[in-house]
């Protein structure tokens, strides 16, 4: 069984589980916590399957390249930004799911800060260029 | 500990001849520990006979205020020992992110709507800024959570040396946009993991089910979720609690009876009545 959640997590799975956007919902060390039915075909897999997902196993999922087609490293990946510095970050980029297509999709990802400043996680969507 | 019912109305006071059952009073619940710590869950209007209970050599007494909405601090200005100078209260809540729980408080104290300022009050005031976390209350451990009602409004689990296990959600709408309530484990469901094996659970069960649709977002909880929540939570004893105010007695007794019916609770349920009080 997972950990309790705070509210604002749970109010923000709420509101992903209701969008047609692709969403991520990942714990403060970047575990993910939720995806959204549309974030399913990046993933690959249904959350009801996978579960909660430590973060060296979801990024390994889905490959992201910058404009000119280079790899993003991990580190520089928007969601791992919003988590390493507290700040939304926005970023277009070149996507590959599994074996398919490269696809062209803006991401945007933003912390999730509670009362008394709390770092509760951080949250990524994902939009169709 | 033993926990009396002073109000259990929500939203609005609500005398009247319909009402006498249930009650009019808004939220109000008397916590009196075995070693004798004298808890108040909220401050509706029902707290001023509640004062009228409390043994005159108290000296001490504990106001946990779930959040600042009217019908759960009105009745604090006409709480009988603020106006002592031999007592000592700690009022404990929420503070917002802009503003703490004294500055928030101060908005009801003061013209126009109350005669009478903070600092004119003679007893020993104290406030508590209350975040999600635990904390001692006298012989009470308190946990206290964040839940989904609109604004900062806390959960309390009040747990006594003994064990027993008090959780008090008077304003609640875990049901939130959910298709389907519970479809969640318990830990992704708003105070589910805090009301865990309560031994008494009070808790928001404002409207029927028909009523809820009506009013989704607005806070409060259906009474077939009010059971629904306590299952999920493994409560052995439900309080349906913080009844609208168009419900006459005969009306509640009808929607509960209903309820109860549909659901087939394996727990106790207690429909909220004003004055019954209860050993945990």
């Amino acid at each position: 069984m997972s950990s309790p959640k705070p509210i604002q997590l749970i109010l923000a799975r709420q509101l992903a589980a209701s969008l047609a956007m692709p969403i991520l919902l990942v714990d403060t060390e970047g575990m993910l916590i939720f995806y959204n039915e549309p974030a399913e075909m990046i993933l690959d897999q249904r959350f009801e399957e996978t579960g909660e997902m430590a973060l060296d196993e979801w990024t390994r999922r889905f490959a992201l390249a910058d404009e000119d087609r280079n790899p993003i490293a991990a580190e520089d990946r928007p969601l791992m930004m919003a988590l390493s510095e507290g700040k939304p970050y926005s970023r277009t980029v070149w996507m590959r799911c599994g074996h398919r297509e490269w696809r062209h999709v803006s991401i945007t990802a933003f912390p999730l800060i509670g009362e008394a400043a709390q770092f509760l996680g951080a949250q990524m969507i994902f939009w169709e260029v | 500990m033993r926990a009396t019912l002073w109000g259990t109305r929500g939203s609005l006071a609500t005398p009247g001849p319909d009402m006498q059952r249930y009650g009019g009073n808004t939220s109000c619940v008397g916590v009196v520990g075995r070693e004798g710590t004298m808890v108040v869950l909220d401050a509706g209007t029902g707290v001023r006979r509640l004062a009228a209970s409390i043994p005159p050599e108290t000296r001490r007494i504990h106001i946990l205020l779930t959040h600042l909405h009217m019908d759960h601090i009105q009745g604090l200005g006409f709480f009988g020992p603020l106006y002592r100078s031999d007592c000592e209260v700690h009022i404990w809540g929420p503070g917002s992110l802009t503003m703490q729980l004294k500055a928030r408080l101060m908005r009801y104290f003061s013209p126009p709507l109350f005669p009478v300022s903070l600092s004119e009050l003679p007893c020993r005031l104290a406030f508590h800024e209350v975040r999600s976390g635990e904390f001692d209350v006298g012989e009470f451990r308190v946990s206290a959570e964040l839940v989904c009602h609109p604004g900062p409004t806390l959960g309390y689990r009040i747990t006594d040396p003994g064990g027993g296990v008090l959780v008090y959600l008077p304003d609640h709408e875990p049901a939130l946009a959910a298709l389907r309530f519970p479809s969640l484990p318990r830990e992704w469901t708003s105070a589910g993991t805090l009301a865990h094996r309560a031994d008494l659970l009070i808790h928001d069960g404002q409207y029927s089910a028909k009523e809820y649709c009506g009013h989704c977002g607005w806070g409060h909880s259906s009474l077939e979720h009010t059971l629904a929540f306590a299952q999920l939570a493994e409560a052995r004893h439900v309080v349906p609690f913080h009844h609208d105010p168009s419900h006459t007695d005969n009306d509640l007794d009808r929607l509960m009876s209903e309820a109860i019916e549909v659901a087939r609770p394996e727990f106790r349920v207690t429909p909220g009545m004003e004055g019954t009080t209860f050993d945990v």
